[in-house]
């Protein structure tokens, strides 16, 4: 990746990390664990790889994203107010009475958002069906999904599983921010998933294992996609829940907690700090 | 009062078609005038009649395997991008194991997905319990932007489905197995949300929805007899009520019966209640299912056995009408 392009993304990442922690500070809730962890997947796709107008949410030649790990919407939401859905200055309103911002995203409220999720293990789904709808109309625009890894216990991930392959929907990528912990601890102790990129290969996926912090492998792995025709393609992005606040990292506890003013302070310290 | 062109000889010589034929029959016609009408089916094609729709339009028929949580996700992705999806299996399942699906991704978000619930009441027979769907209008009624419609017969389940897909939301059809009587004709007026007077009367109203309609114009035959005028109402728009008709009976005949194939609990009977209680109070019986499974057995037997006949409605009609306050 060229050095502008890199340093693009590695701000927009570092940008979309420090809105996460000064919108669940201000919120006094919410997810920012599993936000923090996809926040360089998120800075990827709204600003280097999908096909997109924020001054034309509505534009049907757009490609869909699905955040199907719903609580990570803060992310979502900085990369929104960033790219120019909506006004930055209200991400202060997240999860307020009101706001356009709620705790889990209503697809009614807010522009750019593709669906309602928050219930977990519906999204693949839900874009499953997007894909098939446009190839069914002969469209060109590419679905991508992000789930959490902690998700895939839910049944209805790999009914879409098998979905998707019997359909060949090569215009889906699947992304699972496998950052290894849910809230009641390490994914593995809780149920096992691994192996899991066999898991999908089994179910007929193209697999592709990355770093996903690595903007530059995030990018690749999408253009691979692209170019992998009759089957959908999933991402396993090895993450790490918490990402760039050193507190929080690899911590369980940090999935629906706040953080204080001070934590806080801290945290956007370190992240102004942040070699980029 | 206006000719509503109701069948002809219902109470003796009843024609009997089953109410699933009128969906797979409303989705054909749908599909010749509507190209965004698509239809997803979970291995039931046939019982759920939507083979009739797969072969007439090939391209527009999706199978999605025995996973009707999928499904109905699916469906919500299908009408993000502009199509009509009708998510079709039995009621137990698609409104029961696929009921968060409903409510959180197509309902909160108010997506153009319908569904066609099946295998509605005990008279789906020999299945037994497991099958029959007797909680499906309880629980999808109390979700936001939902739209419940059990029609009375064939002609009017045809005439739900076409409309459905006039409506621009989340729409629920409720039908049934067996073969029941058509009570009404390709001519008699239909609006979702608005119920219909089949039969007038001033001492005791019997509203009803669904086949129970059928049983309810038997039941005011038999009060006739007894010298007892009842007003029979299909109310086949569960939600949204029409809250005028409903009231107007309260009113002018001072007692109510509601029908139902389904538990009383939360059901049709239940919606009636909320709207008569809060500005009309007169008394109202309940006839449907009370508080228990079904089982398997014939239709027309188990109809008997749960009290949903034209006899059991005569008779409580008897004793709402006693209910009534000097």
């Amino acid at each position: 990746m060229e050095e502008a392009r890199l340093l693009r993304l590695k701000t927009m990442s570092n940008l979309i990390r420090k809105d996460i922690v000064k919108m669940v500070l201000d919120a006094g809730s919410g997810h920012p664990g599993g936000s923090l962890s996809v926040a360089d997947i998120v800075s990827v796709l709204f600003f280097d790889v999908m096909t997109h107008d924020p001054s034309n949410p509505c534009w049907e030649g757009r490609d869909r994203f699905i955040l199907s790990k719903g609580h990570a919407c803060p992310a979502v939401y900085a990369a929104l107010a960033e790219g120019g859905y909506f006004p930055r200055e209200e991400l202060d309103t997240l999860r307020k009475f009101g706001s356009r911002l709620q705790g889990h995203p209503d697809m009614c409220k807010l522009p750019g958002l593709e669906a309602s999720t928050g219930s977990l293990g519906q999204g693949l789904s839900i874009a499953s069906g997007l894909a098939l709808a446009m190839k069914i109309d002969g469209k060109s625009n590419r679905v991508y999904c992000l789930m959490g890894d902690g998700e895939l216990d839910e049944g209805q991930i790999w009914e879409a599983a098998m979905t998707a392959s019997h359909f060949g929907l090569d215009n889906l990528c699947g992304i699972v921010d496998r950052n290894g912990l849910q809230i009641d601890g390490r994914t593995d102790d809780i149920k096992t998933l691994e192996p899991l990129a066999d898991k999908w290969r089994a179910f007929g996926w193209n697999v592709i294992e990355i770093d996903g912090h690595n903007v530059t492998e995030i990018s690749g792995a999408m253009n691979r996609f692209r170019h992998t025709h009759f089957r959908p393609t999933v991402l396993i992005a090895h993450t790490i829940k918490g990402k760039g606040v050193s507190f929080m990292e690899n911590q369980a506890g940090w999935h629906g907690k706040a953080p204080s003013k001070e934590q806080a302070e801290a945290a956007l310290m370190e992240l102004s700090q942040e070699v980029v | 009062m206006k000719d509503l062109h109701l069948a002809k000889n219902m109470l003796n010589e009843p024609e009997r078609i089953p109410t699933r034929f009128g969906y797979g029959d409303g989705l054909v016609e749908l599909g010749k005038t509507n190209p965004s009408v698509v239809v997803l089916g979970a291995d039931l094609s046939s019982s759920l009649c939507v083979d009739r729709f797969r072969d007439a339009f090939p391209d527009r028929f999706i199978q999605t395997g025995i996973a009707e949580q999928d499904m109905m996700s699916f469906a919500a992705g299908l009408s993000l991008a502009g199509k009509i999806p009708y998510v079709s299996t039995y009621g137990v399942f698609c409104t029961g194991r696929a009921w968060d699906q409903l409510r959180t991704t197509v309902a909160y978000a108010r997506l153009n997905v319908k569904v066609g619930a099946g295998h509605g009441g005990v008279s789906v027979g020999a299945d037994g319990a497991t099958h029959q769907a007797l909680e499906d209008i309880s629980i999808t009624r109390t979700i936001p932007n939902v739209t419940v419609i059990v029609p009375a017969d064939y002609n009017e389940t045809v005439k739900a489905t076409i409309h459905s897909a006039l409506i621009r939301g989340p729409v629920v059809i409720r039908f049934g197995r067996e073969k029941v009587p058509v009570v009404t004709t390709k001519e008699t007026p239909f609006t979702v949300g608005r119920a219909e007077i089949f039969h007038e009367g001033e001492d005791v109203s019997l509203i009803a929805c669904g086949q129970m309609v059928y049983e309810s114009m038997v039941a005011a035959e038999i009060l006739a007899k007894k010298g007892v005028s009842a007003r029979v109402i299909n109310c086949h728009t569960v939600k949204p009520m029409d809250r005028e008709t409903i009231l107007a009976a309260a009113r002018e005949t001072g007692a109510i019966v509601t029908a139902e194939e389904h538990q009383v609990m939360g059901g049709f009977g239940s919606a009636i209640a909320e709207v008569v209680c809060q500005s009309c109070p007169v008394p109202i019986r309940m006839i449907g299912i009370q508080d228990t499974f079904g089982q398997s057995g014939d239709p027309e037997e188990l109809m008997k056995a749960y009290g949903l006949t034209g006899q059991d409605i005569a008779k409580t009609a008897l004793d709402a009408i006693a209910m009534k306050k000097g």
